[in-house]
C-alpha cells in the first residue's frame, strides 16, 4: 500500500517517508483489523454488563421481605457450572489450534465439545432459574430477584447467541474450509468466547460467592 | 393473533394527529409514486440503498437528519404556538395528552434522530477522506448501522398513526414510564425505536474507533490527523461506552413493562433514582458525542477561512480529551435536587465546571486562528463566528447551572430549556449548518448558493436568540418547563416573543431547502471544477468532487500535519505535480442489500414486540438471523476497479491540478 513512488517529491517539512510512530505504514491488513473490530465490540459489551453488575450492587439488598442471596444459591451447583465453561474455554482454545493446522476433524470435534459444555451450563443455570421461580423467588417478586435474574440471564442469553454462533461456524468451516475469512471468523468467536467465560468469573464472585459468604 | 393492535389504535378522534399522519403517507406515497414513475428505483437500490461507499452512506444520513428535521421542528413550533395561546383564560389547542405526546417526540427525534445522524453522517462523509483511505473499516455494517437508525426514526414515525407515543418527556423516567402510570404503547414505541437505533449507533462507534486507529494513509500518524478526526474518535470512543449504558437502561424498563420486574417500580423493592443514574451515565456523554465533532467541523472550517493553521493543535487535541473523558464524570449535574448531599453535590458540581476549562481553550484557539489570518468571510464562518458568540453565552449559563444552589432554584426550569437549546442550537446546529454548506461541493461538485446560506445564517442567528431568551427571562421567574398552560398572563410578552423567534428558526429551514433547490437548478454556476473550493488544507480537498468511487488512486503519502496544504504548497513552489505514481487495481468492498434488509426484519420485530404479537416478533428475529447467515455465506467478497479505470481517473484529476498550478496564487 505504501507509495515510495510518490514520497521523494513531496518532502517539504520532512525528508522522505519518515517514521511517524504508530500508523506510519498506512491501513492495517484484514487480519488486523477484523479482531480489533471485534475486540471494540466486546469492550463495549463489558460496558453492558457493568452497568448490570451496577444495577444489581445497587438492589442486592431490596428484597422487599423476600428470599436474600443465603436463602438462595447452591455453591455446588455453581461450582459445576463454572468447571462446565472455564473447560469449553479451554476446548474453544483446542479447536482454534486445531484451526490453525488446517485439521477439519479435530476443529469440528472441539467445536462440538465447546457447544456442548456450553449446553450443560446453559442448563444448569435453567434448572437453577425453573427452581428458583418454583419455589416463589422468579424475578417479579423483589427488585434484588430482577437484578440477579437479569444479570445472570444476560449472560446466559450471550451462551445462547454463542452456541447459535458455534453452530453457524461450523456449518461454515465445514462448507468452506479455512479460508483466510473464516479463520478470522473462527477468532472472533474464540474471542467472545472467552470474553464470557471473564463475565462469569465476575458473576461467580460477586453474586454467587459474595452472595453466600 | 395481533395481541394490542386493534382499529382503536387509528387516533380518529385526534383530528391533529391523524390529518398529518395522513399528510406525511400522502407525501410518502407521492415520492414512491414520483421515482416510479421517473424509473429511479435502480438508480436508487444499487447506488444509494445498498451501498457501502461511505460517502453514499454519509449523504443518506444527513438527508435522514434533515427530514427528521422538519419533523422535529414541526413539533417545536406547535409546543411554541400551545404555550403563546394557552395562557390565563385559554387552554390552547393541544389537550395534555397531545401536548405531553408532543415534547417528547421533539426532544427524542431532535437528538437521536436528527442531532445523532447529521453529526454520523459528516464523520462518514469526511473522516476516511481525511485520513486518505479508500473507506471504513467495515463498509457493510456501516450500511446496516445507517439502516437501523432509518429502522427507529421509522417506528417513532409510525406512532404517529398507529396508536401513540410516550407523553413522559425525552429520557422517559420512571415511575411515570411504568405500566402503572403509562399503560399504552407509547413508551413501548420510545423503548423499541431507541433500542434498535442504538444498536446501530454501537457498531457505528466500533467502526469509526477501528477505522481511526487502524486505517489511515502512510504517513499519518496520530498527531498529524486532521482534528475534525480527533474530535470524532473522542465521540465514537463516548458512544462505545456510553451506547451500552442506554440499552441497559432501557432493556430495564422494558423488562419491569414487559414482564413485571421491579427495577424502577414504586412497589417490589424498585429504585427510580437508579434509572436517573443510568440514564444520565449515557446522557451526559451523550451531549458531547454531539458537540465534539461539530467542535471538529469548527476547527476545520476557522483554519481554513482563516488561511492559517490551527492555532495550538496539541491543545486542540488535548482539550477534545480531557472532555472526553470528564465527560463521565459529571452525570450527576442532571439531579443535584436527588439528595445525595452536599459533598457529592459539590464534587460534580467542581467536575462539570472543570469541563469547561478545555471548552474555553477550544475558544481561544479559534480566535487565535482567526487573529492575524486574512479571514474569508464564507457561508461557513458566518455559523463558526455565530457559534463562538452563541456558545459562550450557553456555556456560561451552563456554568450557573453546574453550581448545586443554583441549580436548586433552576432545576427543571425554562431557564435549563434555554441553556441545552443555546449549546446544542448555537453550538451543534450550527456546527453542522457549518459542516453542511463546508462540505456540499465535495459531495456533488457544486457549491451551495451563498446569499441564500447567509440568508439562513441570520435567520437562524436572530430566531434562536429571539425565542429562547425569553426563556432565560421566564424560568429565573420560576417557569417550569413542559408546561401546557400558563397562569400568569404576565408572562404573554415574552412567550410572543419566543414564538416569533421559533418562526424566524422556520423560515431559516424552509430557505435550506429552497436554497438546495435553487443551487441544483443554477449549478452550472458555480460548479467545483477542481475539488478544492475553498483553498482547503486536509486531504479530503485533494481528490475531484465528487470523489471517485475508491477516493485516492494511489494513497497519499503524509509529511506534515497539513497532509493536503503541504502537498499543494510543494507543487505550488515546484510548479508540478509529483511524479506519477505506477497505479494499481483497486479492491473496493460489494454492495448489498443486507443492510436494508436486516432493517427491515428489526423494524418488524420492534412493531411487533410494541403491540405484543409475539408470533411476528419472533419472525423478524429469525428473518434478521436468516439474512446474516446468508451473508456471511457469500464467495465474493471485493470487485476489483481494474488498472486502466484507475489511470484514466487520476490523469484526469492530475490534468485539472495541472492547469490549476499554472493559475494559482504561488506560496510567499
Amino acid at each position: 500500500m505504501t507509495t515510495s513512488a510518490e514520497a521523494p517529491a513531496v518532502g517539504l517539512t520532512h525528508g522522505g517517508s519518515e517514521d511517524t510512530g504508530l500508523g506510519h505504514r498506512g491501513p492495517e491488513s484484514k487480519s488486523i483489523v477484523v479482531p480489533y473490530g471485534f475486540w471494540l465490540f466486546v469492550l463495549s459489551d463489558m460496558v453492558l454488563f457493568s452497568a448490570l453488575f451496577a444495577t444489581y450492587a445497587t438492589l442486592v439488598h431490596a428484597t422487599d421481605g423476600g428470599p436474600t442471596t443465603k436463602d438462595l444459591f447452591d455453591r455446588n451447583l455453581v461450582a459445576i457450572e463454572t468447571l462446565a465453561l472455564l473447560v469449553s474455554s479451554f476446548v474453544c482454545g483446542l479447536a482454534i489450534i486445531a484451526a490453525k493446522r488446517r485439521n477439519m476433524l479435530w476443529t469440528q470435534v472441539w467445536l462440538l465439545v465447546t457447544g456442548l459444555l456450553g449446553f450443560v451450563f446453559l442448563s444448569i443455570e435453567l434448572y437453577e432459574f425453573a427452581t428458583m421461580i418454583g419455589e416463589g423467588a422468579g424475578p417479579q417478586r423483589s427488585a434484588f430477584l430482577s437484578g440477579f435474574f437479569t444479570l445472570v440471564g444476560s449472560h446466559g442469553a450471550h451462551v445462547t447467541a454463542g452456541l447459535l454462533w458455534i453452530g453457524t461456524m461450523m456449518a461454515q468451516v465445514w462448507a468452506k474450509g479455512f479460508q483466510p475469512h473464516i479463520m478470522r471468523r473462527l477468532m472472533c468467536l474464540s474471542i467472545f468466547w472467552h470474553a464470557l467465560d471473564i463475565i462469569w468469573v465476575a458473576i461467580f464472585t460477586i453474586v454467587y460467592l459474595i452472595g453466600t459468604l | 393473533m395481533f395481541g394490542k393492535l386493534t382499529w382503536d389504535a387509528i387516533p380518529v378522534h385526534e383530528p391533529i394527529a391523524l390529518v398529518t399522519g395522513l399528510v406525511v403517507i400522502a407525501v410518502v406515497a407521492a415520492i414512491i409514486a414520483w421515482v416510479t414513475v421517473k424509473g429511479w428505483w435502480p438508480y436508487l437500490w444499487n447506488e444509494w440503498i445498498t451501498s457501502t461507499d461511505h460517502k453514499r452512506i454519509g449523504v443518506m444520513y444527513v438527508v435522514l437528519a434533515l427530514v427528521m428535521l422538519v419533523r422535529g421542528f414541526a413539533d417545536a413550533i406547535m409546543m411554541r404556538a400551545q404555550q403563546m395561546l394557552a395562557v390565563g383564560a385559554s387552554q390552547g389547542y393541544l389537550p395534555p395528552e397531545h401536548y405531553n405526546q408532543i415534547f417528547t417526540a421533539h426532544g427524542t427525534i431532535m437528538i437521536f434522530f436528527m442531532a445523532m445522524p447529521i453529526v454520523i453522517g459528516m464523520m462518514n462523509f469526511v473522516v476516511p477522506l481525511q485520513l486518505g483511505v479508500r473507506d471504513v473499516a467495515f463498509p457493510t455494517m456501516n450500511n446496516v448501522s445507517f439502516w437501523l437508525t432509518a429502522s427507529g426514526a421509522l417506528l417513532v414515525n409510525v406512532s404517529l398513526l398507529v396508536g401513540e407515543f410516550a407523553r413522559t418527556g425525552w429520557l422517559g423516567f420512571p415511575p411515570l414510564s411504568e405500566l402503572q402510570f403509562s399503560p399504552g404503547v407509547g413508551v413501548d414505541y420510545y423503548l423499541v425505536a431507541l433500542q434498535i437505533s442504538g444498536v446501530g449507533t454501537v457498531l457505528t462507534a466500533v467502526n469509526f474507533v477501528t477505522t481511526i486507529l487502524k486505517i489511515r494513509a502512510p504517513g499519518m500518524s496520530y498527531m498529524r490527523m486532521p482534528v475534525f478526526c480527533w474530535t470524532t474518535l473522542a465521540a465514537n470512543l463516548l458512544m462505545l461506552a456510553a451506547f451500552p449504558v442506554l440499552t441497559v437502561t432501557l432493556a430495564l424498563l422494558m423488562l419491569d413493562r414487559y414482564l413485571g420486574f421491579h427495577f424502577f417500580t414504586n412497589d417490589g423493592g424498585g429504585n427510580s433514582m437508579l434509572y436517573m443514574n443510568l440514564i444520565w451515565v449515557w446522557g451526559h456523554p451523550e451531549v458531547y458525542i454531539l458537540i465534539l465533532p461539530a467542535f471538529g467541523i469548527y476547527s476545520e472550517v476557522v483554519s481554513t477561512f482563516s488561511g492559517k493553521p490551527l492555532f495550538g493543535y496539541r491543545s486542540m487535541v488535548f482539550a477534545t480529551l480531557a472532555i472526553c473523558i470528564i465527560s463521565f464524570c459529571v452525570w450527576l449535574h442532571h439531579f443535584f435536587t436527588m439528595g445525595a448531599g452536599a459533598d457529592v453535590n459539590a464534587v460534580f458540581g467542581i467536575a462539570s465546571m472543570i469541563i469547561a476549562v478545555p471548552t474555553g481553550v477550544k475558544i481561544f484557539n479559534w480566535l487565535f486562528t482567526m487573529f492575524g489570518g486574512r479571514v474569508r468571510f464564507n457561508v461557513p464562518m458566518y455559523w463558526a463566528i455565530g457559534f463562538m458568540l452563541t456558545f459562550v453565552i450557553g456555556g456560561l449559563t451552563g456554568v450557573l447551572l453546574a453550581m448545586p444552589p443554583v441549580d436548586f432554584v433552576v432545576h427543571n426550569s425554562l431557564f435549563l430549556i434555554a441553556h441545552f437549546h443555546q449549546v446544542i442550537i448555537g453550538g451543534v446546529v450550527f456546527g453542522v449548518m457549518a459542516g453542511y454548506t463546508y462540505w456540499f461541493p465535495k459531495a456533488f461538485g457544486f457549491t451551495l448558493d451563498e446569499r441564500l446560506g447567509k440568508m439562513i445564517f441570520w435567520c437562524w442567528f436572530i430566531g434562536f436568540h429571539l425565542a429562547f431568551m425569553p426563556l432565560y427571562v421566564l424560568g429565573f421567574w420560576g417557569g417550569t418547563r413542559r408546561l401546557q398552560h400558563i397562569a400568569d398572563p404576565s408572562w404573554q410578552p415574552w412567550l410572543d416573543v419566543a414564538f416569533v423567534g421559533a418562526l424566524i428558526i422556520g423560515v431559516g429551514i424552509a430557505l435550506t431547502v429552497v436554497q438546495l433547490l435553487y443551487s441544483i437548478k443554477t449549478r452550472d454556476r458555480r460548479l467545483d471544477t477542481t475539488g478544492d473550493p475553498w483553498d482547503g488544507r486536509t486531504l479530503e480537498w485533494l481528490t475531484l468532487s465528487p470523489p471517485p468511487h475508491f477516493n485516492f488512486a494511489v494513497l497519499p503519502d503524509v509529511h506534515g500535519e497539513e497532509a493536503y496544504w503541504t502537498r499543494k504548497q510543494t507543487a505550488l513552489r515546484e510548479e508540478k505535480l509529483i511524479e506519477e505514481p505506477k497505479y494499481e487495481p483497486i479492491e473496493m468492498p460489494l454492495n448489498t442489500p443486507t443492510g436494508v434488509i436486516v432493517a427491515f426484519f428489526a423494524s418488524i420485530c420492534g412493531f411487533a414486540v410494541i403491540w405484543h404479537i409475539w408470533w411476528l416478533a419472533i419472525l423478524g428475529l429469525v428473518g434478521a438471523f436468516a439474512i446474516f447467515v446468508w451473508y456471511a455465506w457469500r464467495d465474493e467478497h471485493e470487485h476489483i476497479i481494474p488498472v486502466d479505470e484507475v489511470a484514466r481517473l487520476e490523469r484526469e484529476r492530475r490534468r485539472i491540478r495541472h492547469e490549476q498550478i499554472q493559475t494559482w496564487p504561488r506560496p510567499a
